[in-house]
């Protein structure tokens, strides 16, 4: 991604602003998430940083006009790092009644709402349980409403282009892109080249929807309600090549990038799941890798075929959510009393049972540690960004791999389906990954032989000569590895899969703290709250106070120095989405410490306000 | 493959002591499978076997190969990541009709419909025995067991009709006390390119003993199981003279000799036939039972499909390696 000039043709007055957050809002089909993402990709190629978050119905097309069918793409654009899509927004583009109605609570007082006036029928009114119209009562007076009849200027636009009536009143998602182009001093040229491309055999549908965008660019610049151009400039320009990706890709990525490494295959055993199953359409496409996505016929099929994998040599995956995560958890004891390579990956969103599958949440960590039956370890980490993502996956895998033993990896819905650049990182760059695979005859060997340091097993495989053996979920001879019911070894085996986890300490960063290395407060949080922790942790410290953060990504075991760490400050408080489970963790661990919590169960990301507003509370307390 | 190695029964013998009960028909099935697989002639290094949970799934300890005694239900799902991972491995399924009729049906049936070449032998004993005599699914309506003591009043599975209902191209049937049949059976089951399920009637000495007396008993069996192979006419009988005939859309018993029957009115097996209906009338066949190759028909498989597209995908492609994945 280069950096491109950032002017903008207007004739009007420009505004340089620091940052800025903008969200597309209307009905599930109305094209919002496209017309999100073109808006980001543009303002990142010109420059920009960004981080994004969908916001998107459980329903694929519900009802038209409805409230429970709004779809919402929200994006942070900044003239210097951004680590969260925005609490409050600047704009708010609504394309129907309900999308205001349930977007208007998330607007700054007075921010600006650009909507199709089009929309505003009154069946469309009654569907989003409007008594009156917002446009006309008075009930928006804290903000600059831009009115537009988005439709009709659309549809009048594209009059003389042979496509059908339904094809142009879609495009107007283009003439609403086009305006807000105008707005931010972006250039749409890149939309044009995407559309070009998306719609190259339709020469038609690429002529209208370009035709529509330029016509809301010129709309916006005749406008008088948008007497000015906002522009944020380029952000600091860091080295090396940067892609815009979103968490669930991410974690495809490195999980790649991971089995290339140990010169081995990928092996995706998986069963579609929202928010996870991007994860699984990404490595479908990677055959020309040695990829192997195979879909599975239910969430156990996803995770034993994986198993089986394992066994038989492949870098072996599951993904999926919460509720697929109750189902493979025999499984995944199976994996951890085989000890095996496997790496399950958690996108987590909010529950219990089915719950809200496209809302975010950080409630299966206590179902990653403790969510099988018997004493059953397994490694947990937790990715923290949707770049992150990356770097967790590739870890799971070094981590299994070396350690033979199964590695739960949580992101969330959140981290998974947002997005921000990703700084490209080649395969040379990243950590060699050595698997303890046996390709030759041992004398003398026995399935469950130890390594002194790591205590892994050999991981022999399948077609190796004279080393036949099976495995199994039985418990076994510490020394044999033959089944063994003897009630002193299955003492012994238990504390050696725990140890065994436990070691992992030495092979993992130790615990830091962000900015103050000692204080009135300590930040405890984990997994994708991080951005949000980060951005409160500066809003207090430019208060005065003097604030750090401890942001978990390795859950378990917990890396060396954190209760150093935790005792260097005053006060503790845990921040999580859920009702305290890592707080919770933490007083079983690190008893010594009195932790204070702060939580929120909504499907939403933390708010740095709220964040700020509840740590303040707690220091002054 | 350089040389090929020969092999006794023995070879495939592992250290392990056996825990089935004395009398089991599991003991069969052990001793055939092991004098089967020298027949194969493929290094044992590069057989596997895989089991979930029950009396069946203890079978991979006894063997010299490669194994993963798995999880109840879940062993044709482990089988299908190994088999995709390595197809050059030879994979059995060792199961039972509680892990692959009831808790791992869906894996079972979506086996089969994938058509990925593993060997599902299913032992079929009409029973729990490892949890010691709860009705099975396929336990008889009336079946008076632990959890039925009433009589069962659940219809029973046949595993052949689910089979050949899940688009299943290879299905045999043997008795348990079999031993000659039950090894070339496996032997046939292991060159068939696809699934091949093999339901192995066996007897379970404590719960649910006798249960296929009526026809394995050396007594009567001639009278009441008809073996059919391909190509030959399904003739049955101590003396060879009964046959099947298709009359009016159904099977029927006929004498030879009798109304003028002759041999070559009998009906000649044809396992290789893809329209499955005459198959499934002799699954679902009572008297006599019907044993043998049943059905056979040669598609291609999952990973020979995979093999192909990924060849595929590979010739058109640009992307070789990760770091031209991250570039493009």
């Amino acid at each position: 991604m280069e950096a491109k000039n950032n002017t903008p043709a207007t004739k009007k007055p420009v505004k340089h602003l620091d940052h800025v957050v903008i969200r597309f809002a209307g009905d599930s089909g109305d094209g919002m998430q496209l017309t999100g993402t073109q808006f980001t990709m543009s303002a990142a190629l010109l420059g920009n940083d960004v981080f994004t978050f969908p916001n998107y119905p459980a329903e694929i097309r519900a009802p038209q006009g409805s409230l429970y069918g709004v779809s919402g793409y929200q994006v942070q654009i900044g003239s210097h790092e951004v680590d969260t899509p925005g609490d409050k927004l600047d704009l708010l583009v609504a394309m129907n009644p309900a999308a205001l109605k349930k977007n208007l609570p998330d607007l700054k007082k007075g921010g600006m709402i650009i909507v199709d006036t089009d929309a505003f029928t009154n069946a469309n009114l009654q569907k989003a349980h409007y008594e009156s119209n917002p446009l006309e009562d008075g009930s928006l007076k804290d903000y600059t409403v831009v009115e537009v009849p988005m439709t009709s200027l659309t549809r009048e636009a594209l009059k003389d282009i042979p496509i059908d009536s339904k094809s142009k009143t879609r495009s107007k998602n283009m003439f609403a892109l086009g305006m807000v182009y105008w707005l931010y001093g972006k250039d749409p040229k890149y939309t044009e080249a995407f559309l070009r491309k998306k719609f190259k055999n339709k020469p038609d549908i690429v002529e209208a929807n370009i035709k529509a965008l330029k016509t809301g660019w010129n709309y916006a610049e005749t406008l008088e309600l948008m007497p000015v151009s906002y522009i944020v400039d380029e952000a600091e320009h860091h080295e090396g090549k940067y892609k815009i990706i979103n968490g669930n890709m991410a974690t495809a990525w490195g999980l790649i990038a991971a089995a290339e490494k140990a010169g081995l295959q990928l092996f995706l055993g998986s069963y579609p799941i929202t928010p996870a199953t991007d994860i699984l359409q990404e490595l479908s496409k990677y055959r020309q890798l040695d990829v192997i996505a195979f879909q599975a016929e239910d969430e156990i099929a996803g995770v034993t075929s994986a198993i089986g994998a394992s066994f038989a040599g492949k870098l072996a995956a599951t993904t999926t959510s919460g509720p697929g995560l109750a189902l493979k958890g025999e499984a995944i004891g199976l994996a951890v009393m085989l000890e095996i390579p496997l790496i399950i990956i958690d996108v987590q969103r909010g529950g219990p049972s089915t719950g809200l599958p496209t809302k975010t949440e950080q409630a299966d960590l206590m179902q990653a540690l403790y969510g099988r039956n018997g004493e059953s370890p397994v490694i947990v980490i937790a990715a923290k960004s949707p770049s992150d993502a990356f770097y967790r996956a590739f870890e799971a895998a070094k981590l299994t791999l070396e350690h033979m033993t199964p590695v739960i990896l949580l992101t969330d819905g959140y981290i998974g389906n947002g997005s921000e650049p990703w700084k490209v990182m080649k395969l040379e760059d990243l950590p060699d990954i050595h698997p303890p695979l046996v390709k030759k005859t041992l004398e003398n060997w026995h399935p469950y032989d130890r390594d002194p340091e790591t205590l892994a097993r050999k991981w022999v495989i399948p077609g190796t000569p004279g080393m036949e053996h099976v495995i199994g979920g039985l418990e076994k001879d510490k020394e044999s590895g033959a089944i063994s019911y003897e009630p002193e070894n299955h003492e012994y085996m238990v504390k050696i899969r725990e140890e065994k986890v436990q070691r992992v300490k030495n092979y993992i960063p130790e615990m830091k703290a962000e900015f103050d290395q000692e204080g009135d407060l300590l930040i405890i949080g984990w997994g994708g709250t991080y951005g949000a922790l980060k951005n409160a942790a500066k809003v207090l410290r430019d208060k005065g106070h003097k604030v750090g953060l401890a942001h978990f990504t390795h859950i378990k075991p917990l890396p060396k120095g954190t209760a150093e760490v935790f005792s260097k400050y005053k006060k503790l408080v845990v921040a999580e989405l859920n009702l305290g489970q890592f707080a919770n963790y933490l007083r079983m661990n690190l008893p010594q410490f009195r932790y204070e919590q702060v939580n929120k169960i909504q499907g939403l990301p933390f708010y740095e306000s709220e964040l700020t507003e509840a740590f303040e509370k707690i220091i002054k307390a | 493959m350089t040389t090929q190695i020969k092999y006794t029964f023995k070879d495939f013998a592992s250290d392990q002591e056996v825990r089935w009960c004395p009398g089991c028909d599991d003991y069969v099935i052990l001793r055939s499978m092991q004098k089967a697989l020298p027949l194969m002639g493929i290094p044992k290094e590069k057989i596997v076997f895989i089991s979930g949970i029950g009396c069946s799934s203890r079978f991979p300890y006894y063997m010299d190969n490669y194994g993963i005694h798995g999880i109840h239900g879940r062993a044709a799902a482990i089988a299908t990541g190994v088999k995709l991972s390595n197809p050059d491995l030879t994979v059995f399924v060792m199961t039972g009709d509680g892990d692959s009729l009831a808790i791992g049906g869906n894996h079972f049936i979506h086996a089969i419909r994938r058509n990925i070449d593993l060997n599902i032998i299913l032992f079929n004993n009409e029973i729990y025995g490892l949890t010691k005599g709860q009705f099975s699914p396929t336990s008889l309506i009336g079946q008076k067991t632990k959890t039925s003591p009433y009589g069962n009043t659940q219809p029973p599975f046949n595993a052949g009709e689910l089979a050949l209902g899940a688009q299943g191209r290879f299905f045999a049937r043997v008795a348990g006390n079999d031993a000659k049949r039950q090894t070339e059976i496996y032997v046939e089951a292991q060159k068939f390119k696809g699934t091949s399920v093999v339901e192995v009637m066996q007897n379970c000495v404590i719960f649910n003993d006798g249960a296929y007396k009526f026809w394995t008993d050396k007594a009567v069996r001639d009278e009441h199981q008809l073996f059919i192979e391909h190509g030959k006419p399904m003739i049955f009988g101590k003396n060879k003279d009964k046959g099947l005939v298709l009359e009016g859309g159904e099977l029927k018993v006929v004498n030879l000799g009798e109304n003028g029957v002759t041999e070559k009115d009998i009906l000649v097996h044809d396992a290789h036939n893809p329209d499955p209906a005459v198959h499934l009338m002799l699954i679902r066949m009572k008297n006599p039972i019907v044993t043998g190759i049943i059905r056979s028909v040669r598609e291609e498989t999952l990973e020979e499909r995979e093999a192909k597209l990924t060849e595929e995908v590979k010739a058109s492609s640009k992307i070789k390696s990760y770091n031209d994945l991250v570039n493009a």
